[in-house]
């Protein structure tokens, strides 16, 4: 379904993830932040740069704990900067499907 | 009988899905493969902003004991899904065979050991708790619990804790 983001008009499934990482863009991030409740700063600017980087590596989007091991942002700081869902919002916000592993 | 009760009431309209806030988990087994269901579940649980709260009581003690906790087994007798006979499951080193073969797989996965689940779990903000009677049982005290062991409590304390959650019995 189409959603629009600040102007731009981006493709996303029933969950709000988006399904053409090319349509993302650090404006469309930020809306998307907004929508849960997050003001984003330079540490979620860190996590979501690794899950874009990471994804492009990989082909698929990085769970929780790869997150916390390569990006340099602990698991505790996951969870104060993504509280309502660090698993799915980190992945959502950076414009990637949602992650498929429980870790 | 009369015939108007065998009409059909008109359904009402089906309430929205409400979503799941608070998990609740009780852990009462110690063997690897039971002790890996609740710390995932609860893991996959925060990863999706629920909250989570674990009770560790009879055998499930020994996820979060020091002593423990590196050492759980996969149950070789008495586990159909092993698909191993129960008198060759019972063989000398069935038990270390299977334990091992499982922690490969895992690893494979990328799935970490047990320890480090715990830390994981109490890293993500989900709360741990231990069983009062089960400590009692086994007479074990709070120093043979890891850190991540937020307090000892009464089964009574854990239905406080867990007001408003989901229950699942592991």
């Amino acid at each position: 379904m189409l959603h629009e983001y600040r102007g731009h008009q981006v493709d996303t499934n029933a969950e709000g993830f988006l399904t053409d990482a090319n349509e993302w863009s650090p404006d469309v991030a930020e809306a998307i932040a907004e929508e849960a409740g997050i003001q984003l700063t330079p540490e979620h600017w860190k996590v979501i740069t690794f899950c874009r980087e990471d994804a492009a590596r990989e082909g698929q989007p990085p769970g929780l704990r790869r997150i916390s091991k390569l990006s340099g942002v602990d698991t505790k700081a996951l969870y104060r900067l993504f509280p309502k869902g660090p698993g799915k919002l980190a992945s959502k916000i950076a414009g990637l499907p949602k992650p498929q592993g429980c870790i | 009988m009369s015939t108007a009760e065998l009409d059909t009431p008109t359904p009402a309209a089906p309430a929205a899905k409400a979503p799941i806030e608070h998990i609740a988990i009780i852990c009462s087994k110690g063997t690897l493969d039971m002790a890996y269901p609740g710390l995932i579940l609860a893991n996959a649980a925060r990863m999706s902003g629920i909250e989570a709260t674990l009770f560790f009581t009879f055998w499930g003690l020994d996820i979060v004991t020091k002593k423990t906790v590196d050492h759980l087994h996969v149950a070789t007798v008495g586990n159909p899904s092993m698909h191993v006979p129960t008198m060759i499951g019972g063989l000398p080193g069935m038990e270390a065979v299977a334990t091992s073969m499982m922690r490969k797989e895992m690893e494979k996965l990328d799935i970490p050991d047990v320890r480090e689940m715990v830390e994981m779990l109490a890293d993500s903000g989900a709360h741990l708790y231990a069983c009062r009677m089960a400590m009692d049982m086994f007479k074990r005290t709070e120093d043979d619990l890891l850190p991540q062991v937020e307090a000892v409590i009464s089964a009574m304390d854990f239905y406080d804790k867990a007001a408003g959650a989901q229950i699942i019995f592991i």
